[in-house]
């Protein structure tokens, strides 16, 4: 459905086959298909975890959070059934990386979570994908069946005399329950509202089991680590950032798309080699890196970062998501940092203050703000507000609305004087790029 | 209540986790594609499968975005004003849907044809501005474009 790009840099690991028909079973097999789990049934479960350590995959939704670690934290001996849950609920703006894997490559995804399961001794997984993407859940039923129906799935994968269910489950509208515990509660029929921790969910997880929680392009990276060998993965990245990742680049870039970078290209290349540059010839305003949810980047900055999470970390942010979204000189700040606002705003599930009366708040002001109404103390109010509510929400989503509010508005203060007594947005009906596919 | 295919669909969905209730988002969400939304009778049903009360069922219903307790349009237009589309002229999308249709956003047509939404980032932030139509994508969009897009909804519906 959406257009594939290619670009010469690229290395194409998760996305290698991508337009390939692997949505069929036997041409999955044919492209290597269900070769890393037959290999990983020979192994033992810590050897399953040194490959994934070696391979030093972070989390690819966002956290980076190291993946052979997290397996590592599920207890070996279990009461109660072990889960892998599969995060697809993919709805941080700017993000659009996990609807091709799940389009092209399903039983990368279904193979990454057998091999998930087996590291930490679990039987069964759920793949949760978002309710708006009902053409992929078609595309995983019947991936799922498929695979049952050659003897992969069920009581006796592969003759192997071992056990794994995986089933598919759908969400109906709804971005908080992309944070996992919440998508916990979610898949458990619930409203989604976070869980305390601790206790993680390595430990007490879905219906009380200890349970792995990972994204889908996370997952699907794991076979091809089990047969690249995890230190060839590893090797595409700087240390301890390895491999390659989905980049989706949107906004006001000449080749908008989802590109297969390694881990540390830099930024500079991604925008204006990669992405074509700027639309319409236009100078380059800010980037935002990862997802609607991290610090956004001056021109200046944006072109001296390197695409990985430890150059981030240097610098007090974060690469997120992989949803790198360019903004021109023209568009407007403070009517970005209100869209992103009126976002958290939206799908803050109110459960905590700081976030539901934050979030309310600060719409509230950046609405004022962008039509003229601010006076000269809001600017310090937002940031003021943004910055009490960083760290002090039950979950994470409050950070993740003060975070972009706070760069916006220590960044580009002029823009929001420029706005003050009663001005017009000096920045309003500037041109529109044409559709990039046209 | 439902057809026979997805009564059975749902028979074994709640046998798919340890707990019935566990289906109940998707099974809400299958409900309302065939029937058009969650009416009274439907949440009743529901309830009884999963064994929980209407009142915990509504309580589920009201905090997922594309569950619906009133009847929308045949044809729901959702779309994106989210950053990527913002960016790429998703907001005038929007306002062009609202005055060609000749309704606001959350409003269905007199006629029960079209009902307009605007919503969060749809992950087509790559190929922005984007809209969904019921669950169809369409991106890369123009004014001009959409119209295309709803004059093929507006044939289709008089087949
Ligand atoms: C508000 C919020 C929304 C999130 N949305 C997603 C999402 O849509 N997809 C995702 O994979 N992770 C999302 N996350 C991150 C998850 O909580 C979790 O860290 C991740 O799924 C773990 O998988 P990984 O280690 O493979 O990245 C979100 C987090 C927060 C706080
Ligand atoms: S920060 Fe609080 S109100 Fe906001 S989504 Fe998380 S739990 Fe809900
Ligand atoms: S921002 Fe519109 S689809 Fe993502």
């Amino acid at each position: 459905m959406a257009d594939l790009v290619s670009h010469p840099d690229e290395i194409k690991v998760v996305s290698s086959r991508f337009g390939k028909g692997a949505t069929n079973i036997d041409r999955y097999i044919e492209l290597d298909g269900y070769k890393a789990v037959r290999k990983a049934l020979d192994m033992t479960p810590d050897a399953i975890i040194n490959e994934v350590k070696t391979s030093s995959l972070r989390g690819r939704g966002g956290a980076g959070f190291p993946t052979g670690m997290k397996w590592s934290f599920v207890p070996k001996e279990s009461a109660k059934p072990k889960y892998v849950l599969v995060n697809g609920d993919e709805s941080e703006p700017g993000t659009c990386k996990d609807r091709l894997i799940l389009e092209h490559d399903p039983h990368a995804v279904i193979e990454g979570v057998m091999i998930a399961g087996l590291a930490v001794g679990a039987q069964k997984g759920y793949i949760y994908i978002r309710g708006e993407y009902r053409y992929l859940l078609t595309i995983m039923q019947k991936a799922i069946d498929d695979a049952y129906a050659k003897g992969f799935l069920g009581d006796n994968i592969f003759g192997s005399g071992k056990k794994f269910d995986c089933y598919w489950h759908t969400g109906a509208g709804a971005y908080e329950v992309g944070e996992e515990s919440a998508l916990m509660e979610s898949l458990e029929g619930k409203r989604g509202i976070p869980r305390i921790r601790p206790p993680f969910p390595a430990v007490v997880g879905l219906w009380g089991g200890p349970t792995v929680i990972n994204n889908v392009e996370t997952l699907a990276s794991v076979p091809h680590i089990m047969l690249m060998g995890g230190q060839k993965f590893a090797d595409f990245g700087p240390p301890k950032n390895g491999g390659t990742r989905l980049f989706c680049l949107s906004g006001h870039v000449n080749k908008p798309g989802v590109y297969e970078m390694p881990l540390g290209y830099p930024m500079e290349k991604l925008i204006y080699e990669v992405g074509g540059g700027i639309t319409n010839g236009k100078k380059l305003k800010a980037v935002v890196p990862g997802g609607s949810s991290t610090y956004l980047l001056t021109a200046e900055e944006a072109v001296k970062m390197n695409c990985d999470f430890d150059s981030f970390a240097k610098t007090g942010g974060f690469l997120g998501s992989g949803g790198v979204v360019v903004l021109d000189e023209d568009t407007c700040m403070v009517k970005f940092a209100l869209r992103v606002m009126k976002f958290y705003q939206h799908e803050s599930c109110g459960w905590c203050i700081p976030c539901r009366e934050g979030t309310d708040w600060l719409k509230k002001t950046l609405t004022r703000f962008h039509s003229g109404g601010g006076v000269k103390k809001d600017i310090d109010n937002i940031n003021y507000l943004a910055q009490n509510m960083l760290g002090r929400t039950f979950c994470p989503l409050g950070d993740a609305a003060a975070i972009p509010t706070i760069s916006i508005v220590q960044k580009w203060r002029q823009e929001f004087e420029d706005h003050l007594e009663g001005r017009p947005c000096p920045y309003e009906n500037k041109g529109i790029p044409e559709p990039a596919f046209a | 209540m439902f057809s026979e295919q997805l009564s059975k669909k749902f028979d074994k969905m709640v046998t798919n986790y340890p707990t019935k209730r566990s289906a109940l988002v998707p099974m809400l969400l299958f409900a309302q594609d065939e029937v058009g939304y969650l009416s009274e009778e439907v949440i009743a049903d529901l309830a009884k499968r999963v064994e929980l009360t209407e009142l915990e069922v509504k309580n589920v219903i009201s905090y997922y975005s594309m569950l619906h307790t009133k009847p929308m349009g045949k044809y729901h237009v959702q779309v994106c004003t989210n950053i990527s589309c913002m960016l790429r002229g998703g907001e005038e999308l929007l306002d062009h849907c609202k005055s060609k249709l000749g309704i606001g956003h959350k409003q269905t047509q007199a006629d029960g044809l079209f009902s307009l939404e605007e919503v969060e980032c749809i992950g087509a932030c790559s190929w922005a501005p984007a809209v969904q139509v019921n669950y169809d994508f369409h991106e890369n969009l123009t004014p001009a474009r959409m119209d295309k897009v709803l004059d093929t909804y507006a044939k289709k519906a008089k087949q």
